[in-house]
């Protein structure tokens, strides 16, 4: 069975029709990679799957681990394990790193009936994945990625994926704003985060970044559908021919 | 209205928990005030006659004052001759707590406040002040052992008078303002604290101000000293009943603190703050100063302003002894139609004092704060320091933060700081938060207690975690 199922979805935001009848079907243990043009929905996708309040679905279906997505609420959806990286994460000034990541930590907990950690059992399970992200323990202590560079925001982010654990991981441009180095670091940091019971799904510009990563499939975005899907070869067609040969 | 607005809204709509009201029958004077009205406050509380005097002097001069609308708060003109000026429960005063009427031990027991020593919160002594009086005073003897004075004002005028005597208005004169000469004339109790030099304090006190009554006022006193060398960590707590009218509670608070000595007076405000339409709540119109007296001394204030529907308070500091340090940390939360004008005076007259201010304003629903203080070095205030710092946080898009900061430097060598910043609580920080599994109330406390945590940790530990859940329950329902 699929874990994620799309089916026709069309969504505006506004008074602006983004997603014109998405089509997509993503099991476990897939990496399915989403490019397409500025504009073309994909950050739009990204978002309506984690119901963010500005999608508005018109249309269509969208069925999660045997369940209607659309229907739960984002804390539902979160908690049932959809995670999406930001593309922008928003800064939180005053509130400590490890304090959001304790509190999601432990909301994650409670949901899945474990006992929530103490302070000194969730620093010493942190600490292991600070490494593998490659960030510094005074990160926890700033404030929720105010005043982060760019590349601090993404590893804060890939941070909070080791840590949640999610089924369904939609990760949203995480390698834009990084240079070659910290592309390939997030690279290895996502294939070790490929399980067989996990599923992700990667939006993005550049074809660079799929070079490090073991892709399933390879969906072409254009004007709020998915015009072409296919493996790996699309991406050489792309880089040959740009995005409009594929053109709706 | 957006997410957040809703959220806010919803969120901030939790009934006010200390809100019931217990019948008793009370001694009450009847309403109206004169100076006959007077008379006989002071003639219940058998007080010398140089009292009477100081109280008759005040009232005569409150009469030529007007009552101050400087504020930014609007409210219809207060009517003094329709409240009540005096309600006491009928008892004759209980000599200890067994003799307290039960009904009473049970307010405060619901309130959280127990006053039976064996379930107090150990090291924390407590003065229960309901209506015009103090019921009771909870560890006298224990702090008596040490030479700490802790007991009602009423107590203190009958068994220390030549203290009250030497100390009463010395801080807060009898005609310093409209509401303080008022308070002068009608004061009727409220709780006195003296700390013998070089003693530390073995415990914290409190004072538990309730107002129970319908159509009074509180007009209580605090007098605090502390001698060379002391130290005092003294909170306050108040709550009332809900009802329709509004209900005017003017305090004075006096601190003094001679060479070395320092006093720390936290206060958690939670009166009434009136219903989601704005009917109701306390009139909190308070004076509130310290002078650091003697070189070295140190008086901070620390405030969690939860409560009332008008607040008009401006904990102030006179630092007059050489090197002494103020300090002011406030965090005051207005929702629905609460205004809070509060801020403080820090008046430098010593050489190299310091003071530093930190004030954090939240607003929600048609809530409107203000920040309003004043930093003053005279001309012998050589190396006068001040740090300011003061944030607004809002929620929604109906309501108001306003800062109204005035500095005044009296000679070249004044170094003064001041920062502010107003943000919002955002959408996009809250769908952040939902996104990683945060409920909306969560990520609205979250992200207040971030907001106010530099003045949560100036409590003392004990009330910090009080007053994070009622940062929780005044800001439930809004967000929705």
């Amino acid at each position: 069975m699929n874990m994620l199922e799309i089916r026709g979805l069309e969504v505006s935001i506004g008074d602006t029709q983004i997603l014109r009848g998405v089509d997509l079907s993503v099991s476990a243990g897939e990496i399915h990679v989403i490019m397409g043009p500025n504009g073309s929905g994909k950050s739009t996708l990204a978002k309506v799957l984690v119901g963010h309040p500005d999608c508005e679905v018109s249309s269509g279906e969208v069925d999660y681990a045997g369940r209607s997505l659309l229907e739960m609420d984002a804390e539902e959806r979160a908690l049932e394990g959809v995670f999406l990286a930001f593309q922008n994460p928003v800064e939180i000034p005053g509130v400590g790193n490890a304090y959001l990541l304790k509190a999601a930590v432990n909301a994650m907990r409670r949901h899945r009936g474990e006992t929530e950690l103490d302070a000194f059992d969730f620093l010493s399970m942190v600490r292991e994945q600070l490494q593998q992200v490659g960030m510094s323990e005074d990160m926890l202590k700033r404030s929720v990625n105010a005043g982060f560079s760019g590349g601090e925001k993404k590893r804060n982010e890939l941070l909070q994926l080791a840590l949640l654990k999610p089924r369904l991981a939609i990760l949203d441009e995480l390698d834009s704003g990084l240079d070659i180095d910290g592309m390939k670091a997030v690279c290895t940091q996502i294939s070790s985060m490929h399980t067989p019971d996990r599923a992700m799904l990667l939006v993005t510009h550049y074809p660079r970044m799929l070079e490090h990563l073991r892709v399933d499939h390879v969906h072409i975005m254009s004007g709020g559908r998915l015009v072409q899907s296919g493996g790996l070869e699309l991406v050489g067609h792309l880089e040959q021919g740009g995005y409009e040969t594929f053109s709706a | 209205m957006s997410t957040a607005n809703k959220e806010i809204s919803d969120l901030l709509n939790e009934r006010y928990a200390a809100g019931f009201y217990t019948p008793l029958e009370t001694d009450s004077v009847p309403p109206g005030l004169s100076e006959d009205t007077v008379r006989s406050i002071s003639a219940r509380k058998a007080e010398p006659e140089w009292l009477l005097k100081w109280r008759l002097r005040a009232y005569r001069r409150w009469l030529e004052m007007q009552e101050p609308h400087w504020a930014h708060a609007k409210y219809a003109p207060i009517d003094y001759q329709a409240a009540s000026y005096y309600s006491a429960p009928k008892q004759d005063k209980p000599k200890s707590l067994d003799e307290v009427d039960p009904q009473i031990l049970e307010t405060y027991e619901k309130l959280g406040i127990p006053l039976r020593e064996r379930e107090l919160l150990a090291g924390v002594a407590v003065d229960a002040v309901f209506d015009s009086v103090s019921v009771a005073t909870t560890f006298k003897e224990k702090l008596a052992e040490v030479g700490v004075i802790f007991c009602s004002f009423s107590d203190a005028v009958q068994e220390h008078p030549q203290l009250v005597r030497k100390y009463l208005g010395t801080v807060v004169p009898r005609g310093d303002n409209f509401y303080a000469a008022l308070n002068a004339a009608v004061f009727s109790d409220g709780s006195f604290c003296y700390i013998p030099p070089d003693t530390r304090c073995p415990m914290e006190l409190s004072t538990y101000f309730r107002i129970n009554a319908g159509n009074t006022g509180q007009f209580e006193r605090t007098l605090v000293v502390a001698d060379r060398g002391s130290h005092v960590s003294y909170l306050e707590g108040c709550t009332a009943p809900m009802r329709d009218n509004n209900q005017l509670h003017a305090a004075v608070v006096e601190l003094v603190a001679l060479e070395d000595a320092e006093i720390k007076y936290s206060t958690v405000q939670n009166w009434y703050p009136g219903d989601a339409q704005g009917r109701g709540g306390i009139y909190n119109f308070v004076t509130k100063r310290g002078d650091c007296r003697g070189a070295r001394s140190r008086i901070s204030w620390t405030q969690i302003e939860t409560g009332s529907a008008i607040t008009w308070k401006y904990p102030s500091c006179i630092l007059r002894g050489d090197h002494s340090r103020g300090a002011f940390y406030s965090v005051a939360i207005t929702n629905n139609w609460q205004q809070a004008d509060t801020g403080t005076k820090m008046i430098h007259l010593g050489r190299h004092t310091s003071s530093t201010i930190i004030s954090k304003g939240i607003s929600a629903g048609h809530g409107q704060n203000a920040y309003r203080g004043m930093v003053e070095a005279g001309p012998r205030a050589s190396h006068a320091r001040n740090f300011t710092q003061c944030d607004s946080l809002l929620m929604g898009d109906q309501c108001g933060a306003h800062t109204f900061p005035v500095i005044r430097a009296g000679n070249c060598t004044v170094q003064v700081e001041h920062e502010a910043t107003t943000s919002k609580i955002s959408d996009e920080q809250l769908f952040y938060c939902r996104q990683r599994g945060i409920s909306t109330e969560d990520a609205v406390a979250m992200i207040v207690n971030g907001f106010c945590q530099r003045v949560l940790e100036e409590l003392p530990m004990e009330f910090a975690v009080e007053a994070r859940k009622l940062l929780g329950i005044s800001l439930e329902g809004a967000i929705g």
